[in-house]
């Protein structure tokens, strides 16, 4: 029996964004304390969360309800494996997209920086309550939250191209958020019960088949987040927000809030049995085979750099999708171990991204020519996030891609391996040309001259670095370096921060035995 | 031993009549008095409903015989579950909005002050009337007087507002003589006018064409007064046109008044029998449905605020009276009988209630109107815009605000009558929010106004704190009532309410 235990610690992993959302709004005025603020709350929020990593790894399990909202759905926290995976992922990326939002935001001079901070908390708030749900109604309340606190960030810019952004994106997201909310009250009223539990909570319930599959469909619309196609087309045009908010969307909250839905419904809602039984698992394995596929082929025609990441991020969250749908320990591990591992990849592309518009002012790839050499360290960083992308060893993307291929084959369907083999060699045919421009062409004979008759006294064949130029480059660079070392000391250990362990208690729980 | 507090129901209608015969005189001594003498009663009888629900929930219903005569000869009051819940919101928004009113009354009608406070009082007393009173020919004069005072507020602007007025002048009066028909037809075949007392003699009746087309006029009355579609012609303009806290007061309890009266008249004289005997209920909550998504279009094709939400309001009448008519289907704790209809006339109080006088409060500025207009507001106002940010969010229904309780609660009634279509249409409809008010939110946040692009302090404007604390007072409520109902602290009183009128119910 599963040992539980009852805590305040998946409350105070809330308080930490709550609280620092309120200081940030009070301290508005002194921008210096309201960054020590976000810092302060970030770093408290991702100890209060490593905390409850060991009891957890116990096999145990931490509570926190407070209080009945309905006959068998308390509002309230469960702490499991799954949940304090994507919770870890949240909050650690948080202090690092905090680090950098100071280096990028006051670089670019941008406006209403407190609304900007304050937002982003209660974002935070929201993807590490969806975490620490204890059951579906709890969990769309954050979900909603998340959803809500997001738009002033997307729309930051105020721009009426930033303004079609934002508005798509609440279209897109809340009408999923409806449609969510129906299921939610579907499954409720089926099953009588909303919590998450290993095997499901369909097992004895009196439905037909049909409306299993039709409340299985409404419930992947309303994770509209996960951007699967043809749902797919708010995330690239919520491009047009800052970098940061780009790594919240892509790395840290929203998208990984919608995938870590998609999980939940399919092995803790219907469980693995129940999918398999009704078939569901291979309707929603091609469902998200296609969009990986097709989401590479949209990002090879992109010249915008941080277009050609969003269609990279369509596809890889579909990869996620995929791993869960095989039913199988192996796939559902790469599933689950993806969403930190991709989290820290690509927040690493994006940061980087951000980093060479704000040295460089460049955003299309064409443009990129001989950057590698003006900035080493950032496209140093890039090329690491790419390769793992890409599933190249020693970099953490090759240790999920395994797992994820092993899935495919243990399931025994070949076309879903050679599926997964297609999709990652897009990866590599979309990253590629990115390293090739940056790193083998040479800068534009004007640009060259340019830079010249900008510092005249380095007139000698050494590249100019342009990367340390700006102020508190230091905030853009460090935090840089930080991802894209440990998306390669993912690979070389994996159980860093207990991923994998936390994957394993997962998966010992939902197949009991394995 | 009687308690003090039994004396009440009759107490808080006649202190409030006296009130508003005190405001005239003092008034014509002190114009300044007159808001305060108002403000006094009203917190003196918003206190005293609150001992009243508290007698009620403890003790028992309270009857309190007019004069000492017994029904059915005299006029009795009696106060139920339903009745202090209802009585205790329409005094809290009562007491919010004349606290609003006293500096927005001295810039919009400097010359009618002692007038308008008087008329006011009229209004609180014909709604507490309506409220406490237990005989039905009384609940029809107390309609009368509540709407009379409804048009000469809606009146007092002048100009446009006349119009309005005399559209709902009208239409409103054809509503009440429907309403007293109905109550006409009862007494030719039952010869009694109190509400109890008819609830005994009708069973017997049920199948008489007399009784069911007294039925039909109360609801069509009813559905007048209430505005719901298609018979909510008058609302709009009459909303638009009032002054903001008049529509505050007409769209967060006029109306909602009405619902309640309809409540009574469906399950007090009638019963849940009699309504079980006719496809009745189904018929209105397809309605309602309709309303729903009617209001909800229309009110995305306004360009001016209180028009918009006055739209808005039609939707919500269709969701209150969607939940009603699910109410004798639904039969499981806690959304069983008339808890999602009553939790809405709160919810749908505090947020509409909220919102009109954020809407006043651009008025009172800047004598801003049109939507488009509202550009930099949110900078110039923030406590006032955040407010309205908090009642729209809550509008739309999102977690954890009181629409969205409102919204779960319906929703989950519906599926357990199995009408999956009420389900998409209430899922619908706040997509359809989301478009309306979406719009005013980025108008006012997102939107650079001209030659303000580089400037990055504005200087502040906000409404006086006499006007801005019952905004926030409401919009905070918004939130925190959502967290209570959503921890079923106040669900008991509405539960009393099903089990008084014989909906299944009870944990």
């Amino acid at each position: 029996m599963i040992g539980i235990t009852e805590s305040v610690q998946p409350l105070l992993a809330l308080l930490g964004p709550a609280l620092g959302a309120t200081l940030i709004l009070i301290f508005g005025k002194r921008p210096n304390v309201r960054e020590a603020w976000t810092l302060l709350a970030s770093c408290f929020q991702f100890l209060i969360v490593l905390s409850m990593v060991p009891t957890i790894l116990d096999g145990k399990r931490l509570v926190c309800y407070l209080f009945t909202m309905f006959p068998g759905i308390d509002f309230g926290f469960h702490v499991d494996a799954f949940g304090l995976l994507f919770a870890l992922t949240a909050s650690s990326l948080w202090i690092v997209v905090s680090i950098y939002s100071i280096g990028y935001m006051r670089a670019l001079k941008e406006h209403a920086q407190t609304r900007f901070y304050f937002c982003f908390a209660l974002a935070i708030l929201g993807a590490v309550g969806v975490a620490l749900s204890a059951n579906l109604v709890t969990m769309y309340i954050f979900y909603e939250i998340l959803t809500v606190s997001t738009y002033p960030l997307v729309a930051h810019e105020q721009t009426s191209e930033a303004l079609f952004a934002g508005r798509k994106y609440l279209a897109y997201l809340l009408t999923g958020g409806c449609f969510l909310l129906g299921s939610v009250a579907l499954t409720y009223s089926i099953s009588g019960t909303t919590d998450f539990r290993p095997g499901g909570i369909f097992t004895g319930t009196m439905a037909s088949r049909s409306m299993f599959i039709i409340l299985f469909i409404l419930f992947i619309i309303g994770f509209m987040k996960a951007a699967y196609m043809p749902f797919h087309s708010w995330l690239p045009t919520a491009m047009v927000a800052p970098t940061p908010v780009s790594a919240l969307l892509h790395a840290v909250a929203v998208v990984k809030a919608g995938v870590f839905g998609v999980v939940r419904i399919v092995s803790y809602v219907y469980g693995v049995d129940l999918m398999q039984q009704l078939g569901l698992g291979v309707l929603l394995a091609a469902f998200a085979g296609f969009t990986m596929i097709v989401a590479s082929l949209f990002a090879i025609a992109q010249d915008n750099l941080k277009r050609r990441l969003a269609y990279s991020t369509i596809s890889q969250l579909s990869y996620i999708i995929f791993g869960v749908a095989l039913l199988s320990p192996m796939g559902i591990t790469g599933a689950m171990i993806h969403i930190p591992f991709h989290g820290f990849m690509k927040i690493t592309l994006f940061l980087c991204a951000g980093s060479i518009l704000v040295a460089s002012g460049k955003k299309n790839i064409s443009e990129m020519a001989g950057i590698g050499r003006a900035m080493p360290i950032t496209m140093l960083a890039f090329t690491v996030g790419a390769l793992g992308m890409c599933g190249a060893p020693p970099i953490a993307g090759f240790v999920s891609k395994w797992y994820l291929a092993t899935g495919a084959a243990q399931s025994g369907q070949m076309i879903f391996l050679t599926l997964l083999l297609i999709a990652s060699l897009l990866d590599v045919v979309y990253f590629y040309p990115i390293i090739r421009v940056a790193f083998f062409e040479k800068m534009p004979e004007d640009e060259v001259l340019k830079e010249r008759e900008a510092k005249v006294e380095l007139f000698s064949e050494k590249p100019q670095i342009i990367e340390t130029r700006r102020p508190l480059y230091y905030f853009i660079l460090v935090p840089i370096a930080i991802t894209a070392t440990i998306s390669i000391l993912f690979c070389l250990f994996p159980n860093l921060f207990h991923i994998h362990g936390l994957a394993q208690v997962a998966i010992r729980d939902l197949f009991k035995g394995w | 031993m009687s308690s003090v507090v039994e004396h009440f129901p009759v107490l808080v209608v006649v202190v409030s009549l006296l009130s508003a015969i005190t405001i005239l005189i003092a008034g014509w001594i002190n114009r300044k008095t007159a808001c305060y003498i108002s403000i006094a009663t009203l917190l003196g009888q918003f206190i005293a409903s609150l001992f009243i629900l508290h007698h009620v929930m403890t003790i028992g219903p309270i009857h309190y015989r007019l004069g000492g005569w017994g029904p059915p000869w005299g006029i009795e009051y009696v106060m139920d579950a339903l009745n202090a819940y209802v009585l205790v919101i329409l005094l809290f928004l009562g007491l919010v909005c004349v606290i609003y009113s006293k500096r927005n009354i001295e810039h919009e009608l400097p010359q009618k002050v002692v007038a308008f406070y008087t008329i006011y009082q009229l209004l609180i007393t014909g709604l507490c009337g309506i409220t406490v009173t237990g005989d039905i020919f009384n609940m029809y004069v107390f309609i009368e007087i509540t709407c009379l005072s409804a048009y000469a507020l809606i009146a007092s602007r002048g100009k446009i507002a006349l119009k309005a007025s005399f559209t709902y002048l009208v239409l409103g009066s054809i509503g009440a003589c429907f309403f007293l028909l109905g109550i006409g037809f009862l007494y030719s075949v039952t010869g009694s006018l109190n509400i109890h007392d008819l609830s005994l003699l009708l069973p017997p009746l049920y199948g008489n064409r007399v009784v069911l087309a007294a039925f039909v006029f109360f609801i069509v009355g009813l559905s007048i007064k209430m505005a719901l579609f298609p018979l909510h012609t008058w609302l709009p303009d009459a909303h638009a046109f009032a002054p903001s806290e008049i529509s505050a007061m007409l769209s967060g309890i006029i109306i909602e008044v009405s619902t309640y009266a309809f409540i009574r008249v469906a399950f007090s004289v009638f019963t849940v029998n009699f309504i079980k005997l006719l496809p009745v209920f189904e018929i209105l909550s397809w309605i309602a449905a309709i309303a729903i998504i009617v209001g909800s279009v229309l009110a995305i094709t306004q360009s001016n605020l209180k028009r918009m939400l006055a739209y808005s309001s039609v939707a919500n009448m269709g969701y209150i009276m969607l939940a009603v008519g699910l109410s004798t289907s639904a039969t499981r704790y806690p959304w069983s009988g008339l808890t999602p209809a009553s939790m809405h006339i709160l919810n749908h109080a505090l947020m509409k209630g909220c919102l009109f006088l954020v809407a006043g409060a651009f008025i009172y500025k800047g004598n801003l109107w049109e939507i488009k207009d509202f550009q930099g507001l949110g900078r110039r106002m923030p406590y006032t815009c955040a407010a309205f940010v908090i009642a729209a969010i809550s509008m739309i229904g999102m977690p954890p605000s009181v629409g969205f309780v409102s919204k779960l609660y319906i929703i989950l009634a519906s599926l357990e009558a199995k009408q999956f279509v009420f389900v998409a249409v209430l899922l619908l409809s706040s997509l359809l929010n989301l478009v309306y008010f979406w719009r005013v939110i980025e108008t006012m946040y997102m939107k650079v106004e001209k030659g303000t692009e580089h400037t990055s302090h504005v200087p502040r404007d906000e409404i006086p704190l006499s006007m801005l604390i019952p905004v926030l007072t409401l919009s905070s409520l918004c939130i925190l009532m959502g967290i209570l109902w959503l921890t079923k602290i106040p669900i008991p009183i509405l539960n009393r309410v099903n089990v008084l009128f014989g909906l299944v119910g009870g944990p």
